[in-house]
């Protein structure tokens, strides 16, 4: 072994935190600076491997209980901040309640990822070519934001920002995300490159609602006979931004279809 | 943590990937490490039974869990576990690199999926990068270890017990 391989770390320089109460990990939020909450670590830790994340602490709450749970609340299915996304995929209730979220959970990466990885988790980190966040817009679902503070509804229309960013304050905690029942017909499709991985361009149906992901900073509102229109993605190595914008028509025309 | 059934003190440095505590503290260099971003599956391990990229998670977080590696799987001199021996019999490897996160992968796949059609099996072993093999005795491989985990159904009991040793 190469000696310098032995005390070989990756990512860069942080105070690591492992709160055991809801309120600890809320109380730390509020006093640290430049905190970063770790849940499933699928997206945060390839950014510290990369080093393209360099927050000064880890607030870990994987050991946080209670927010492992899926519930039906209010015509829909909540999912708490540690659910992991296997855990979604396999869950009868969400299958019956909001097959949606269901049929979504197989377009997220593979399953080996989902093990570990958590819906809310996708909804914070904010990735504009990911699927939940698109999902929830369509649906009109919301997350619930923990703080010293108290409790805010934040629904999903106002909370994606921009690339990676959302409305979460510095000192939130998405403690749970909900997810009503589709209104009506639904379907999501999206094409990749490679099976798992990031969407080229994707769209979510719900009812004559058109929530588009990877074509724009955050996911949006489109008009199903005219879905394209205001849209201007970026390209890059994967797709031009011409070509996404025949996927997003091509894909419009398959879930309109369901 | 518990890895392959000992008791383990976590690394002091948080900043350690389980990664590179199980090859580097533990010696354990079984499990290989390709992208550490999570794309390739090399470095897949079972935690609490279900398969996990160890490069995606800091060793501290396994604190309190049951990590399993390729070397918990069939102690030396022991039969091989039914999916080393699937992979074995159906060439599912060339130069070997991948296959220690791909063997920990199906384990955890067939777990899941005892009888799988192709189809699921495309599926479950997509996650895995492999270079050589094209994947075509892979498929087979994992075929056969659903057969093998039939035939002996105690045999993954059995193993399971082995681990805890």
């Amino acid at each position: 072994m190469p000696r310098g391989c032995i005390r070989r770390v990756k990512p860069p320089p942080f105070e690591y935190h492992a709160p055991t109460s809801i309120d600890e990990a809320c109380s730390l939020l509020s006093s640290l600076e430049d905190a970063k909450v770790l849940a499933g670590g699928q997206s945060l830790v390839p950014l510290l491997n990369f080093r393209l994340a360099r927050p000064a602490h880890l607030v870990d709450i994987n050991r946080l209980p209670g927010l492992d749970r899926i519930y039906e609340r209010d015509g829909g299915v909540a999912v708490g901040a540690l659910t992991r996304q296997a855990a979604v995929e396999d869950s009868e209730l969400v299958a019956r309640v909001c097959p949606l979220l269901t049929d979504a959970m197989g377009l997220i990466a593979h399953r080996v990822i989902r093990n570990r990885g958590t819906v809310c988790g996708s909804l914070a980190h904010s990735d504009p070519a990911s699927e939940l966040p698109a999902v929830l817009l369509a649906l009109g679902g919301n997350v619930i934001a923990r703080s010293t503070r108290g409790d805010r509804v934040i629904p999903a229309g106002e909370l994606f920002k921009s690339v990676f960013e959302t409305t979460l304050a510095p000192d939130e905690l998405l403690v749970e995300a909900w997810f009503p029942a589709p209104s009506g017909p639904f379907a999501i499709a999206e094409e990749s490159r490679r099976h798992g991985d990031f969407a080229l361009a994707g769209v979510v149906r719900v009812a004559d609602r058109l929530a588009l992901f990877g074509v724009a900073p955050t996911p949006v509102l489109a008009d199903p006979r005219d879905p394209t229109r205001g849209l201007d993605p970026s390209g890059d190595l994967e797709a031009t931004p011409e070509f996404r914008l025949h996927l997003v028509k091509v894909l419009t025309e398959r879930v309109l279809a369901a | 943590m518990k890895v392959n059934g000992v008791d383990r003190p976590a690394p002091a440095d948080p900043r350690r990937l389980l990664s590179d505590h199980l090859r580097h503290d533990l010696g354990l260099t079984g499990t290989h490490v390709g992208c550490e971003h999570g794309v390739c599956g090399c470095c897949t391990v079972l935690l609490d039974g279900a398969p996990v990229r160890s490069c995606l998670m800091l060793a501290v977080q396994a604190e309190g869990h049951d990590v399993t590696t390729i070397e918990g799987l069939a102690a030396p001199g022991a039969p091989l576990h039914p999916v080393q021996q699937a992979f074995h019999e159906c060439h599912g490897l060339q130069c070997g690199f991948c296959t220690p996160g791909f063997v920990m992968s199906v384990v955890g796949f067939l777990k899941e999926n005892p009888n799988p059609s192709p189809e699921q099996i495309d599926e479950g072993i997509s996650g895995n990068l492999c270079r050589c093999t094209g994947y075509a005795s892979i498929r087979r491989a994992v075929h056969r270890a659903a057969e093998l985990t039939s035939l002996s159904p105690s045999g993954e009991r059995v193993r399971e017990r082995g681990e805890a040793r």
